[in-house]
Protein backbone atom coordinates (compact mmCIF):
# COMPACT_ATOMS: atom_id res chain seq x y z
CA UNK A 1 0.00 0.00 0.00
CA UNK A 2 1.33 2.97 -1.11
CA UNK A 3 2.17 5.88 2.01
CA UNK A 4 -1.14 8.17 2.59
CA UNK A 5 -0.53 11.96 2.48
CA UNK A 6 -1.65 14.46 4.93
CA UNK A 7 -1.96 18.32 4.43
CA UNK A 8 -2.95 19.60 7.91
CA UNK A 9 -3.37 23.30 8.94
CA UNK A 10 -0.38 24.87 11.16
CA UNK A 11 -1.26 27.61 12.70
CA UNK A 12 1.71 27.68 15.51
CA UNK A 13 -0.70 26.56 18.35
CA UNK A 14 -0.63 23.81 20.22
CA UNK A 15 -3.63 21.71 18.61
CA UNK A 16 -2.82 22.34 15.52
CA UNK A 17 0.46 20.62 16.11
CA UNK A 18 -1.31 17.86 18.38
CA UNK A 19 -3.08 17.04 15.39
CA UNK A 20 -0.51 16.86 12.80
CA UNK A 21 1.81 14.70 15.00
CA UNK A 22 -1.18 12.33 16.01
CA UNK A 23 -1.09 11.73 11.94
CA UNK A 24 2.46 11.80 11.30
CA UNK A 25 2.85 8.85 14.24
CA UNK A 26 0.20 6.91 12.23
CA UNK A 27 2.84 6.13 9.17
CA UNK A 28 0.94 9.22 7.44
CA UNK A 29 3.41 11.77 4.73
CA UNK A 30 2.37 15.26 6.35
CA UNK A 31 3.01 18.45 4.95
CA UNK A 32 1.62 21.77 6.46
CA UNK A 33 -0.10 24.73 5.27
CA UNK A 34 -0.34 28.11 7.20
CA UNK A 35 -1.65 31.22 6.06
CA UNK A 36 -1.21 34.46 6.13
CA UNK A 37 -3.77 37.23 6.12
CA UNK A 38 -1.82 40.11 7.82
CA UNK A 39 -3.57 39.61 11.12
CA UNK A 40 -1.95 37.11 12.72
CA UNK A 41 -0.13 39.09 16.20
CA UNK A 42 3.05 37.78 17.02
CA UNK A 43 5.01 38.52 14.18
CA UNK A 44 4.59 42.07 13.26
CA UNK A 45 3.99 43.19 17.01
CA UNK A 46 7.42 41.45 18.17
CA UNK A 47 9.45 43.02 15.21
CA UNK A 48 8.30 46.36 15.70
CA UNK A 49 8.29 47.37 19.45
CA UNK A 50 11.40 47.91 21.26
CA UNK A 51 9.96 46.48 24.19
CA UNK A 52 10.17 42.92 22.59
CA UNK A 53 13.03 43.44 21.33
CA UNK A 54 14.49 40.12 23.55
CA UNK A 55 12.28 38.43 22.53
CA UNK A 56 12.60 35.31 20.19
CA UNK A 57 11.35 36.62 16.92
CA UNK A 58 10.33 32.99 15.24
CA UNK A 59 7.71 32.31 13.36
CA UNK A 60 5.28 29.79 15.40
CA UNK A 61 3.99 27.89 12.21
CA UNK A 62 7.43 27.48 10.77
CA UNK A 63 8.81 26.66 14.19
CA UNK A 64 5.99 23.74 14.56
CA UNK A 65 6.70 22.43 11.43
CA UNK A 66 10.55 22.27 12.32
CA UNK A 67 9.62 20.39 15.84
CA UNK A 68 7.58 17.78 13.65
CA UNK A 69 10.32 17.36 11.00
CA UNK A 70 7.32 18.68 8.65
CA UNK A 71 7.54 21.00 5.18
CA UNK A 72 5.48 24.06 6.06
CA UNK A 73 3.85 26.10 2.69
CA UNK A 74 3.02 29.99 3.61
CA UNK A 75 0.02 30.79 1.22
CA UNK A 76 -0.06 34.80 1.14
CA UNK A 77 -4.24 34.88 1.57
CA UNK A 78 -4.06 38.85 2.40
CA UNK A 79 -5.93 39.86 -1.01
CA UNK A 80 -8.29 36.63 -1.01
CA UNK A 81 -8.88 37.39 2.93
CA UNK A 82 -10.42 40.65 2.15
CA UNK A 83 -13.72 39.30 1.13
CA UNK A 84 -13.99 36.95 4.19
CA UNK A 85 -13.20 39.81 7.17
CA UNK A 86 -15.40 42.55 4.98
CA UNK A 87 -18.24 40.12 3.77
CA UNK A 88 -18.81 37.27 5.83
CA UNK A 89 -21.73 35.00 5.54
CA UNK A 90 -21.81 33.62 8.97
CA UNK A 91 -21.16 37.18 10.36
CA UNK A 92 -18.59 37.89 13.64
CA UNK A 93 -17.95 36.51 16.92
CA UNK A 94 -17.37 38.42 20.05
CA UNK A 95 -15.18 40.93 18.10
CA UNK A 96 -14.82 41.49 14.45
CA UNK A 97 -13.43 37.74 13.64
CA UNK A 98 -15.06 35.95 10.85
CA UNK A 99 -13.74 32.58 12.86
CA UNK A 100 -16.81 30.58 10.79
CA UNK A 101 -15.93 31.98 7.46
CA UNK A 102 -12.02 32.21 8.31
CA UNK A 103 -12.35 28.13 8.78
CA UNK A 104 -14.37 27.29 5.43
CA UNK A 105 -11.99 29.65 4.23
CA UNK A 106 -8.73 27.79 5.06
CA UNK A 107 -9.98 24.84 4.57
CA UNK A 108 -10.98 25.28 0.98
CA UNK A 109 -8.01 26.62 0.00
CA UNK A 110 -6.56 23.48 1.84
CA UNK A 111 -8.71 21.03 -0.35
CA UNK A 112 -7.46 23.50 -3.41
CA UNK A 113 -4.11 22.76 -2.33
CA UNK A 114 -4.56 18.89 -1.93
CA UNK A 115 -5.83 18.74 -5.09
CA UNK A 116 -3.27 20.50 -6.87
CA UNK A 117 -0.31 18.21 -5.17
CA UNK A 118 -2.09 14.34 -5.12
CA UNK A 119 -2.46 14.49 -0.89
CA UNK A 120 -5.51 12.82 0.09
CA UNK A 121 -6.83 14.13 3.13
CA UNK A 122 -6.69 17.64 5.28
CA UNK A 123 -6.50 17.38 9.30
CA UNK A 124 -6.69 20.08 11.16
CA UNK A 125 -6.78 21.06 14.92
CA UNK A 126 -9.62 21.47 15.53
CA UNK A 127 -11.86 20.57 19.28
CA UNK A 128 -15.62 20.37 19.38
CA UNK A 129 -16.75 23.24 21.68
CA UNK A 130 -13.31 24.71 22.03
CA UNK A 131 -14.14 28.02 19.86
CA UNK A 132 -17.37 29.47 20.71
CA UNK A 133 -18.20 30.03 16.80
CA UNK A 134 -16.46 27.98 14.38
CA UNK A 135 -15.69 24.63 16.19
CA UNK A 136 -19.60 24.12 17.72
CA UNK A 137 -20.34 20.49 16.99
CA UNK A 138 -23.27 21.80 14.77
CA UNK A 139 -20.64 23.88 12.63
CA UNK A 140 -18.32 21.04 11.80
CA UNK A 141 -20.16 19.45 9.07
CA UNK A 142 -20.93 22.82 7.79
CA UNK A 143 -17.22 23.31 7.23
CA UNK A 144 -16.58 19.92 5.81
CA UNK A 145 -19.08 20.78 3.23
CA UNK A 146 -18.92 24.40 2.61
CA UNK A 147 -14.87 23.84 2.23
CA UNK A 148 -15.71 20.87 -0.38
CA UNK A 149 -13.71 19.07 1.97
CA UNK A 150 -16.20 16.71 2.76
CA UNK A 151 -14.92 13.54 4.07
CA UNK A 152 -11.47 14.12 3.20
CA UNK A 153 -11.57 16.15 6.48
CA UNK A 154 -10.03 14.70 9.37
CA UNK A 155 -10.15 16.12 13.08
CA UNK A 156 -7.66 13.61 14.90
CA UNK A 157 -8.28 15.61 18.13
CA UNK A 158 -11.99 14.84 18.30
CA UNK A 159 -12.59 12.77 15.24
CA UNK A 160 -14.33 10.03 17.99
CA UNK A 161 -17.06 12.42 18.47
CA UNK A 162 -18.35 12.87 14.53
CA UNK A 163 -19.02 10.72 12.04
CA UNK A 164 -16.47 8.55 10.35
CA UNK A 165 -14.24 10.26 7.63
CA UNK A 166 -12.90 8.71 4.77
CA UNK A 167 -9.43 8.38 6.14
CA UNK A 168 -10.85 6.37 8.59
CA UNK A 169 -13.12 4.34 6.81
CA UNK A 170 -10.52 3.73 4.44
CA UNK A 171 -7.76 2.49 6.97
CA UNK A 172 -5.34 4.85 5.93
CA UNK A 173 -5.93 6.03 10.03
CA UNK A 174 -6.62 4.17 12.61
CA UNK A 175 -9.78 5.51 14.21
CA UNK A 176 -8.70 4.21 17.51
CA UNK A 177 -6.10 5.96 17.83
CA UNK A 178 -7.61 9.24 17.40
CA UNK A 179 -9.07 11.45 19.73
CA UNK A 180 -12.70 12.75 21.48
CA UNK A 181 -11.66 15.85 23.12
CA UNK A 182 -14.48 18.48 23.10
CA UNK A 183 -14.96 21.23 25.33
CA UNK A 184 -12.95 24.41 26.66
CA UNK A 185 -10.75 22.61 29.06
CA UNK A 186 -7.31 22.71 27.96
CA UNK A 187 -5.88 19.85 30.00
CA UNK A 188 -6.90 17.33 27.82
CA UNK A 189 -4.21 18.66 25.31
CA UNK A 190 -1.46 19.70 27.39
CA UNK A 191 -1.33 15.67 28.63
CA UNK A 192 -1.38 14.44 25.13
CA UNK A 193 1.70 16.96 23.97
CA UNK A 194 3.28 15.57 27.44
CA UNK A 195 2.57 11.64 26.12
CA UNK A 196 3.66 12.59 22.95
CA UNK A 197 7.08 14.23 24.17
CA UNK A 198 6.52 17.73 22.93
CA UNK A 199 7.47 20.14 25.66
CA UNK A 200 6.96 23.53 24.24
CA UNK A 201 4.40 25.01 22.27
CA UNK A 202 3.18 28.50 21.37
CA UNK A 203 0.24 30.43 22.12
CA UNK A 204 -3.70 28.74 23.11
CA UNK A 205 -5.38 27.94 20.47
CA UNK A 206 -6.88 31.24 18.98
CA UNK A 207 -4.79 33.56 20.42
CA UNK A 208 -2.96 34.49 17.30
CA UNK A 209 -5.41 36.13 15.86
CA UNK A 210 -5.66 40.22 16.26
CA UNK A 211 -9.42 40.10 15.02
CA UNK A 212 -10.14 38.55 18.83
CA UNK A 213 -9.08 41.29 20.45
CA UNK A 214 -11.28 43.88 21.44
CA UNK A 215 -9.00 46.77 21.42
CA UNK A 216 -7.99 45.99 17.74
CA UNK A 217 -11.47 45.25 16.45
CA UNK A 218 -12.60 48.83 17.80
CA UNK A 219 -9.35 50.34 16.21
CA UNK A 220 -10.42 48.63 12.70
CA UNK A 221 -14.71 49.50 13.21
CA UNK A 222 -13.52 52.87 13.60
CA UNK A 223 -11.19 52.92 10.23
CA UNK A 224 -14.35 51.94 8.54
CA UNK A 225 -16.41 53.94 9.63
CA UNK A 226 -14.60 56.91 9.09
CA UNK A 227 -14.01 55.78 5.49
CA UNK A 228 -17.58 54.95 5.03
CA UNK A 229 -16.43 51.68 3.70
CA UNK A 230 -15.27 48.43 4.78
CA UNK A 231 -12.30 48.21 2.80
CA UNK A 232 -8.55 48.00 3.67
CA UNK A 233 -5.35 47.46 2.98
CA UNK A 234 -2.74 45.46 4.40
CA UNK A 235 -0.61 48.56 5.17
CA UNK A 236 -4.06 49.32 7.16
CA UNK A 237 -4.38 46.58 9.53
CA UNK A 238 -0.52 46.09 10.17
CA UNK A 239 -0.73 50.33 11.20
CA UNK A 240 -3.69 49.44 13.42
CA UNK A 241 -0.95 46.93 15.43
CA UNK A 242 1.18 50.40 16.14
CA UNK A 243 1.21 53.16 18.40
CA UNK A 244 -1.53 54.49 20.18
CA UNK A 245 -4.19 55.74 18.13
CA UNK A 246 -6.24 58.86 19.25
CA UNK A 247 -8.77 60.65 17.77
CA UNK A 248 -9.51 63.76 19.17
CA UNK A 249 -11.63 64.84 16.39
CA UNK A 250 -14.01 62.65 13.58
CA UNK A 251 -12.23 63.88 10.85
CA UNK A 252 -8.84 62.83 11.79
CA UNK A 253 -6.52 60.34 13.94
CA UNK A 254 -3.16 60.37 15.73
CA UNK A 255 -1.22 57.48 15.50
CA UNK A 256 1.94 58.39 18.02
CA UNK A 257 4.81 55.86 17.89
CA UNK A 258 4.89 54.16 21.83
CA UNK A 259 8.59 53.79 21.43
CA UNK A 260 11.94 53.68 19.40
CA UNK A 261 10.78 50.60 17.63
CA UNK A 262 7.50 51.95 16.75
CA UNK A 263 8.98 55.51 15.72
CA UNK A 264 11.45 53.48 13.49
CA UNK A 265 8.76 51.43 11.76
CA UNK A 266 6.24 54.89 11.61
CA UNK A 267 9.05 56.85 9.65
CA UNK A 268 8.74 54.18 6.61
CA UNK A 269 5.12 55.82 6.24
CA UNK A 270 5.77 59.09 7.04
CA UNK A 271 5.84 60.35 3.49
CA UNK A 272 2.12 59.13 2.72
CA UNK A 273 0.41 61.26 5.79
CA UNK A 274 0.57 64.09 7.11
CA UNK A 275 3.52 64.32 10.67
CA UNK A 276 4.38 65.77 13.61
CA UNK A 277 7.87 65.44 15.09
CA UNK A 278 8.55 67.03 18.50
CA UNK A 279 11.93 69.44 17.64
CA UNK A 280 12.20 71.24 20.76
CA UNK A 281 12.23 67.96 23.03
CA UNK A 282 12.37 64.34 22.39
CA UNK A 283 9.25 62.81 20.96
CA UNK A 284 7.77 60.47 19.24
CA UNK A 285 6.81 60.46 15.26
CA UNK A 286 3.34 60.95 15.22
CA UNK A 287 0.86 60.44 11.75
CA UNK A 288 -1.91 61.95 11.12
CA UNK A 289 -4.67 60.17 9.35
CA UNK A 290 -7.26 61.97 8.03
CA UNK A 291 -6.85 65.80 7.46
CA UNK A 292 -5.87 68.37 9.78
CA UNK A 293 -8.12 71.76 9.28
CA UNK A 294 -6.51 75.02 9.70
CA UNK A 295 -8.78 75.43 13.20
CA UNK A 296 -7.10 71.81 13.89
CA UNK A 297 -3.34 72.89 13.58
CA UNK A 298 -2.97 74.20 16.93
CA UNK A 299 -5.03 71.48 18.80
CA UNK A 300 -3.57 68.85 17.10
CA UNK A 301 0.05 69.92 17.94
CA UNK A 302 -0.66 70.63 21.59
CA UNK A 303 -1.71 66.85 21.82
CA UNK A 304 1.63 66.06 20.38
CA UNK A 305 3.04 68.26 22.71
CA UNK A 306 1.25 66.01 25.56
CA UNK A 307 3.27 62.76 24.51
CA UNK A 308 6.85 64.56 24.18
CA UNK A 309 9.61 64.60 27.10
CA UNK A 310 8.51 68.72 26.87
CA UNK A 311 4.93 67.55 28.32
CA UNK A 312 5.45 69.47 31.23
CA UNK A 313 7.16 72.65 29.82
CA UNK A 314 5.40 76.07 28.85
CA UNK A 315 6.34 76.03 25.18
CA UNK A 316 7.68 72.68 23.08
CA UNK A 317 7.98 73.52 19.35
CA UNK A 318 6.04 71.12 16.83
CA UNK A 319 6.75 70.68 13.69
CA UNK A 320 3.94 69.79 11.03
CA UNK A 321 4.97 68.02 7.68
CA UNK A 322 2.53 68.04 4.94
CA UNK A 323 2.10 65.58 2.45
CA UNK A 324 4.23 67.89 -0.20
CA UNK A 325 6.89 67.92 2.35
CA UNK A 326 6.49 71.47 3.64
CA UNK A 327 6.79 72.18 7.22
CA UNK A 328 5.38 74.42 9.92
CA UNK A 329 6.56 75.41 13.10
CA UNK A 330 3.89 75.47 15.87
CA UNK A 331 5.06 76.61 19.57
CA UNK A 332 2.28 75.56 21.36
CA UNK A 333 1.84 74.80 25.27
CA UNK A 334 1.07 71.30 25.65
CA UNK A 335 -2.01 70.20 26.62
CA UNK A 336 -2.65 69.30 29.86
CA UNK A 337 -3.33 65.50 30.99
CA UNK A 338 -6.82 66.29 32.33
CA UNK A 339 -7.70 67.35 28.53
CA UNK A 340 -6.89 64.21 26.84
CA UNK A 341 -10.02 62.48 26.95
CA UNK A 342 -10.10 59.09 27.42
CA UNK A 343 -12.94 58.72 24.43
CA UNK A 344 -10.05 59.86 22.48
CA UNK A 345 -8.36 56.73 22.91
CA UNK A 346 -9.37 53.91 20.37
CA UNK B 1 23.42 27.44 -11.91
CA UNK B 2 21.51 31.02 -11.52
CA UNK B 3 21.94 33.84 -8.91
CA UNK B 4 18.37 35.49 -8.26
CA UNK B 5 17.45 38.12 -6.23
CA UNK B 6 14.70 39.28 -4.13
CA UNK B 7 14.02 42.60 -2.81
CA UNK B 8 11.77 42.14 0.44
CA UNK B 9 12.94 45.45 2.12
CA UNK B 10 10.36 47.03 3.96
CA UNK B 11 8.20 43.59 4.21
CA UNK B 12 7.34 42.57 7.22
CA UNK B 13 7.75 38.64 8.18
CA UNK B 14 6.52 36.20 7.12
CA UNK B 15 6.75 38.08 3.50
CA UNK B 16 10.13 37.75 3.20
CA UNK B 17 9.69 34.02 3.41
CA UNK B 18 6.77 33.83 1.26
CA UNK B 19 8.45 35.44 -1.31
CA UNK B 20 11.93 33.02 -1.19
CA UNK B 21 9.39 30.23 -0.83
CA UNK B 22 7.59 31.48 -3.98
CA UNK B 23 10.52 31.93 -6.23
CA UNK B 24 12.42 28.88 -4.71
CA UNK B 25 9.77 27.21 -6.89
CA UNK B 26 11.31 28.34 -9.85
CA UNK B 27 14.59 27.50 -9.15
CA UNK B 28 16.93 24.16 -9.78
CA UNK B 29 18.69 22.90 -6.75
CA UNK B 30 22.29 24.34 -6.28
CA UNK B 31 20.78 28.25 -7.62
CA UNK B 32 21.99 30.82 -5.42
CA UNK B 33 18.90 33.17 -3.74
CA UNK B 34 19.66 36.25 -2.35
CA UNK B 35 16.96 37.51 -0.42
CA UNK B 36 17.06 41.59 0.94
CA UNK B 37 15.33 42.21 4.08
CA UNK B 38 14.95 44.77 6.68
CA UNK B 39 12.59 43.02 8.99
CA UNK B 40 14.76 41.50 11.76
CA UNK B 41 12.66 38.33 11.88
CA UNK B 42 13.67 37.55 8.77
CA UNK B 43 17.11 36.29 9.61
CA UNK B 44 15.28 33.94 12.06
CA UNK B 45 12.31 32.62 9.80
CA UNK B 46 14.39 32.21 6.16
CA UNK B 47 16.97 30.08 7.94
CA UNK B 48 13.99 28.53 9.46
CA UNK B 49 12.27 27.99 6.16
CA UNK B 50 15.75 26.57 4.67
CA UNK B 51 16.22 23.97 7.48
CA UNK B 52 12.69 22.60 7.02
CA UNK B 53 12.99 22.19 3.06
CA UNK B 54 16.72 21.35 3.01
CA UNK B 55 18.05 24.40 1.48
CA UNK B 56 21.72 25.76 2.82
CA UNK B 57 21.71 29.37 3.94
CA UNK B 58 25.46 30.19 2.49
CA UNK B 59 25.09 33.39 4.78
CA UNK B 60 23.80 36.60 5.84
CA UNK B 61 25.28 40.05 5.17
CA UNK B 62 24.66 43.07 7.03
CA UNK B 63 24.82 46.23 4.97
CA UNK B 64 27.13 48.42 7.18
CA UNK B 65 25.45 51.99 5.91
CA UNK B 66 21.53 50.95 7.00
CA UNK B 67 19.35 48.20 8.00
CA UNK B 68 19.30 46.01 5.13
CA UNK B 69 20.65 42.79 5.54
CA UNK B 70 20.82 39.89 2.29
CA UNK B 71 20.13 36.32 3.27
CA UNK B 72 21.97 33.92 0.72
CA UNK B 73 20.62 30.58 0.01
CA UNK B 74 22.04 27.71 -1.49
CA UNK B 75 18.76 26.19 -3.52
Amino acid sequence: MSIRKAVALISGGLDSMLAAKVILDQGVQVEGLNFYTGFCHSGHTSAIRSSQRNKEKRNDALWVAEQLGIKLHIIDSVEEYKDVLTNPQFGYGKNLNPCLDCKVFMVKKAKQWMDENGFDFIITGEVIGQRPKSQRKINMPLVSQRSGADDRLLRPLCAKNLPISLPEREGWVNREKLFDFKGRDRNPQFELAEQLGIESYAQPAGGCCVLTDENYSRKLADMWQNRGEKKYELDDIILLKVGRHLRPRPHFKMIIGRDEGENKFLEGYRKRFQHFRITSHTGPLILIEGKLLDDDLNFAARIAARFSAGRLADEVTVTLTSLQGETLQLQVNPLPVAEIQQGWYL
Amino acid sequence: MSYEVIDARGLLCPLPVIKAQNKAKQLQPGDTLEIICTDPGAQHDIPAWCRIHGHKVIEIQQDEESDDFSVIVEI
